[in-house]
């Protein structure tokens, strides 16, 4: 039983999870930010923009996070010299998050433009004929609208964020899945409760931030 | 006609789930023929030998075959047992689930980079030591690093999770650490100045210095600041294999092909052989 | 929203100049940015030739990177054949009219869409021999159990979101004629769910194949493993091996994305996808509830990574 009095252990899990909320929390900013500037490009007026918005989904949709996150490590920093922080561990934090936020970003770019889709053309129609610019109508106009639809399926793509974080563990980062790789090798015969404990911690956070999620989009829905 | 397709659906779910089962097949518990331990194993006509598969100079899977000082070594106890080479079935094993595959029987050795300790004595056994490694630094050819106690406010590299790594955490607070999932990887990562060193087992990371796509570039600093005896990991129960083990390592170190499976591999170099002690061959249970 | 060109108007001579001049500026300012990745690539070295050459060799793709792909494939598939099952009986288990089933379901559902696949394959590989007496679980079954528990639960949710979606009336009609529960759902509900639900299992593959890569945690030899780690250590080419496989992976996800495009549009054509875009405003406010969960199913399935 010393694996649940063991302080370092506890020290282990909540360094584990409180990098798991941070690359969460930064990765989820930045990955909305960028869906949103994405999504605008592929709906704008220029094919450029077009292109670059489709090549940007595609490329980043369908390569393994995994593959990302060793290029933001050995792509971004090893070969391009971005180094985002003197220190080992804050450098791959924000590297993960790069990484985490380039990935995601192409889920939320699909979310939102699926969203637009549902905000009905009359809407743009009349906001264009009262001469509004295509930058003024998705800002006015459109985007505000297809925010409540969008709420749902965002609240998939960030708890997916959640867990997806744990990858970044791969370049490093002594995130919740190292920590409990460290803690099984450690005390290979209590594997189950160690499973459980980090298992049961995501669960925790993660069902109840669905739901939640989803009652928003509920109370937001559009009643057309 | 709904229902048909469904059935139709599920039929197929089984060819699939058989069909893998049939590839998984060739994994599952070598041949449970003759005897249970490996000296019966070998007059059955095979042996599986869980080897490494991505370290170089020591078990490299470099296509259909595996080559370095472990697989040599293999050979030898191949050779011992009365088997050919052509005779054995190598495996990739990881370091995490050596002792899962010794235990639960999908191999039949474990020759790979394996130090032998108190923990893992618990759960198998082990012949050997074939080899005494220690733990050291890779650097560039130009570094003028001495030791982990030169390295502090450096950033070393290694493996998420290893003991190299957990005894810099400990031992060298001081000393940056970089983790991978594999030591390819640091490897990369020094080469391009991310890191300052890769710390490891001194064979293992000879291994990458004396690697032809890297010759000239790194160095082993040379002063070991561990001891991490190499055994040949099997069955806890096998005492009669472990002790023949034992005296086929100690026949092949006296007839020279000990020597010759080393300057085959990692002495490529010229690294001289090193000398087997055969009054280390002490581990087996008694 | 029929599609973009609603947002903006048919550009006049002035919006044409603008158009090509941004055309130009974001144009050039991209190849800008990637001659300046070329160059620091090379700088780095990361374009010599004995990086690349291995490439060229049969060796290279007959037993590194094609072994691999086909580990990928096919433990890709193999879960996919379990997920829908285990997705059609935890979606119909969810749906039950007895609370012991609903309850017990759609907790399984709700724990695994929230534990890391990561922390569950490494599990399964490691932890399962405690439970189940010791009887090894291979790389390649931990990673298709994994994925399967991960991905039916995606796929039981997506299920109960077109199940609910196909109208009330099919249902309500099914009952009228006499059908019990169980027929309504094994020949009425479920064979229209299933069909609007087509793109988005399609695009749960795709989803499925990148994952195998998480299976570098246990060692299973999948494309990541042979063709960047195992490969990486043969030839000192990580980044290089690590660009080509990140191809690889790109090449056969496009391919599958672009099928389950294919299947969408063609399923629309034929007019029996439960509406994903705005509903007119003909249709009654009820189906509009259910077409509205079901596009926030899709799409949440969708997103799921």
């Amino acid at each position: 039983m010393d694996l649940l009095s063991d302080p370092d252990n506890l020290d282990l899990y909540l360094t584990g999870f409180s990098w798991i909320l941070r690359l969460t929390g930064a990765g989820a900013l930045g990955a909305l930010v960028l869906g949103v500037i994405l999504a605008g490009f592929r709906v704008s007026p220029i094919p450029v923009l077009r292109g670059f918005g489709a090549a940007w989904v595609n490329t980043f949709r369908n390569t393994p996070l995994t593959l990302i996150v060793f290029f933001c490590y050995f792509g971004l920093y090893s070969t391009l010299g971005l180094e985002l922080s003197e220190e080992i561990d804050l450098n791959n934090f924000w590297l993960g998050v790069v990484g985490l936020a380039v990935y995601t970003s192409s889920f939320v770019c699909e979310a939102i433009r699926s969203g637009i889709n549902t905000v009905s053309a009359g809407q743009s129609e009349a906001a264009r004929a009262l001469g509004l610019s295509f930058f003024q109508v998705l800002r006015m106009i459109v985007l505000p609208q297809a925010a409540r639809a969008v709420i749902a399926p965002l609240g998939s793509v960030f708890i997916a964020l959640a867990k997806n974080a744990t990858i970044v563990g791969t370049i490093g980062l002594a995130e919740s899945s190292n920590a409990m790789k460290t803690l099984i090798n450690d005390n290979g015969s209590q594997v189950i409760l160690i499973f459980v404990i980090f298992a049961g911690t995501f669960a925790a956070f993660l069902i109840p931030t669905g739901y939640l999620f989803g009652w928003l989009a509920n109370r937001l829905a559009v009643k057309r | 006609m709904r229902i048909s397709r469904m059935a139709a659906v599920a039929t197929a779910a089984v060819l699939a789930l058989s069909v893998a089962a049939c590839g998984d097949g060739s994994d599952g518990a070598g041949g449970s023929g003759s005897g249970d331990g490996i000296v019966g194993k070998a007059a059955g006509g095979k042996l599986v030998i869980g080897v490494k598969s991505d370290q170089p100079g020591l078990g490299l899977q470099t296509g259909t075959t595996y080559e370095g000082f472990d697989i040599e070594v293999g050979k030898i106890i191949a050779k011992g047992l009365g088997l050919d080479a052509s005779k054995i079935e190598w495996k990739t094993t990881v370091s995490a689930n050596r002792e899962p595959f010794i235990e639960q029987g999908q191999v039949d050795l474990v020759i790979a980079t394996y130090t032998i300790n108190d923990d893992r004595k618990k759960k198998v056994a082990f012949g050997g030591p074939y080899y005494v490694a220690g733990q050291d630094l890779l650097v560039k050819t130009d570094s003028t690093v001495t030791g982990p106690e030169a390295m502090e406010g450096k950033k070393v590299c290694s493996v998420a999770g290893s003991t190299p790594a957990k005894r810099i955490k400990e031992e060298y607070p001081k000393v940056g650490l970089q983790e991978f999932d594999s030591y390819s990887k640091c490897v990369q990562a020094l080469g391009t100045g991310q890191v300052d060193a890769v710390t490891t087992d001194d064979i293992i990371l000879a291994g990458y210095a004396a690697q032809a796509e890297y010759a000239g570039k790194f160095k082993v600093v040379g002063k070991p600041f561990s001891s991490e005896p190499y055994g040949i990991g099997l069955k806890k129960t096998d005492t009669a294999g472990c002790t023949k083990i034992n005296e086929i390592l100690k026949a092949a170190a006296d007839d020279g092909s000990y020597k010759a499976a080393w300057d085959a591999t990692l002495g490529k170099g010229g690294t001289p052989a090193p000398t087997f002690d055969a009054t280390k061959l002490t581990n087996c249970p008694a | 929203m029929s599609t973009d060109a609603v947002l903006y108007d048919h550009p006049g001579p002035r919006a044409k100049t603008r158009n090509m001049i941004l055309t130009v500026v974001f144009g050039l300012g991209l190849l800008a940015l990637f001659y300046w990745i070329y160059l620091k690539f090379d700088e780095k070295g990361q374009w010599a030739p004995e990086l690349w050459k291995p490439f060229l060799e049969s060796n290279t793709w007959v037993n590194f990177i094609i072994p691999g792909l086909i580990q990928t494939l096919s433990a890709a598939l193999v879960a996919m054949v379990l997920s829908l099952t285990f997705g059609i009986v935890f979606a119909v288990g969810r749906l039950s009219d007895h609370w012991w089933v609903r309850v017990p379901a759609g907790a399984v559902v709700e724990f695994f869409r929230a534990v890391p696949l990561l922390l569950m394959i490494f599990f399964i590989f490691y932890g399962l021999p405690y439970i189940n007496g010791g009887v090894p679980v291979s790389a390649f079954w931990s990673v298709v159990i994994g994925l399967t528990l991960y991905n039916g639960s995606v796929l039981a949710e997506a299920f109960r979101a077109g199940v609910r979606s196909v109208p009330r009336g099919q249902g309500e009609a099914a009952y009228g004629i006499g059908m019990r529960k169980n027929q309504v759902m094994r020949h009425i509900l479920i064979p229209q769910a299933a069909r609007a639900m087509l793109p988005v299992i399609l695009s749960q593959l795709v989803v499925l194949v990148k994952d195998t890569a998480l299976g570098y945690i246990v060692a299973f030899p999948e494309l990541m493993q042979r063709g960047v780690n195992d490969l990486g250590a043969n030839r000192a080419n990580v980044v290089a091996a690590a660009i080509v496989v990140a191809a690889i992976y790109i090449a056969v996800n496009s391919l599958l994305t672009s099928l389950a495009n294919f299947v969408d549009r063609r399923s629309s054509r034929r007019g029996i996808r439960m509406q994903r875009t705005a509903p007119t405003e003909s249709l009654p406010a009820q189906a509009l509830d259910a077409s509205f969960s079901a596009a926030d199913g899709v799409a949440g399935a969708r997103n799921q990574a």
